[in-house]
């Protein structure tokens, strides 16, 4: 499944968010939107990854 | 001290995490600061983020999560909805900025934006304008705190409408106000307090002066001043003189 992850392309198995998040090799503190949308974290594992989907996975970060 | 959403804070100074020289000296000046508030985002995983996070959560302050960066309801509600499960709170300090130059809040999708995630079991502290109107739709939509800027963000201006702003403090008496941006030097933070604002947020001009941990300080000393000032209520000022001293008994030489 060709998906981007954080705006870079990745070919993987995954099939799920929670697939993918494992797969790239994503741990800890994180929040996931696929293509625009919030995936939270209890529905991960029954999320299903699309040809060509936009997966964005976030970490807490400094701002003002 | 400023009570937020039922939640009293031990300061009433809110302080950015951004920008600091390096994460010792961030602590360093949180520490100084005595901030009760730390704002905070989210951004794409490089790898940094678990050791940020293991930071943030040893200075012991409330987190306030930010959508900085946002330019449309979307961006903004999504961002917002991520944080809430990353930071495991319902505070939200939204921004959904309307100009790259200026970074002025669009005030339309601002409120929008507001609406849907009060509705949604949000609090939000919407960074906005002075503007009166704006900020009843903001207190409309569901909205217990106003932060309106001081000056567009990172400038260091301070006040830029001093006007404005006593104007909103004067028509809103019981809603929790907040000067965030456009804080340049203590005098200013000084400045909203002695106006009657609650808290005052600030970033830039902590974590770029050149020793943030005495900046930190001073914020918080002119804080502290500007909050007794205003409890022990101002003189009002005048265009003429008025001699001080008593003209009575003044001899005739």
């Amino acid at each position: 499944m060709k998906i981007t992850i954080n705006g870079t392309p990745h070919d993987l198995r995954a099939t799920t968010v929670a697939e993918a998040l494992e797969e790239a090799g994503f741990t800890g503190k994180l929040a996931t939107a696929l293509n625009g949308d919030f995936v939270p974290a209890g529905l991960r594992a029954t999320t299903a990854l699309t040809e060509g989907a936009a997966l964005e996975v976030l970490a807490p970060m400094q701002g003002g | 001290m400023p009570t937020f959403y039922g939640t009293e804070v031990s300061s009433a100074l809110m302080l950015g995490t951004a920008g600091y020289p390096s994460p010792a000296i961030l602590a360093e000046a949180f520490r100084a600061s005595g901030a009760g508030i730390a704002t905070v985002s989210l951004r794409r995983e490089t790898g940094g983020g678990q050791d940020f996070w293991a930071l943030i959560r040893d200075l012991g302050t409330r987190i306030l999560p930010n959508t900085a960066g946002c330019h449309t309801v979307r961006e903004a509600v999504t961002t917002a909805q991520m944080a809430r499960e990353v930071f495991d709170t319902p505070w939200i300090k939204l921004e959904v900025i309307g100009h790259a130059d200026s970074l002025q809040p669009d005030p339309f999708a601002l409120v929008e934006a507001a609406s849907i995630l009060t509705a949604d079991g949000f609090q939000v502290f919407p960074y906005c304008t002075e503007d009166l109107i704006v900020c009843e739709h903001l207190l409309d939509a569901g909205c217990e705190v106003l932060m309106p800027w001081g000056a567009p963000i990172g400038s260091g201006l301070g006040l830029n409408n001093r006007y404005g702003l006593r104007a909103l403090r004067a028509h809103f008496p019981d809603v929790p106000l907040v000067v965030d941006a456009g804080i340049g030097l203590p005098s200013h933070a000084a400045a909203a307090m002695e106006m009657g604002f609650d808290a005052v947020l600030l970033n830039t001009a902590v974590a770029k002066a050149g020793d943030p941990a005495g900046m930190a300080r001073a914020m918080a000393l002119a804080i502290e001043a500007g909050t007794a000032a205003h409890a022990a209520d101002p003189m009002e000022p005048r265009d003429m003189a008025a001699p001080s001293t008593p003209l009575i008994g003044k001899a005739f030489l």
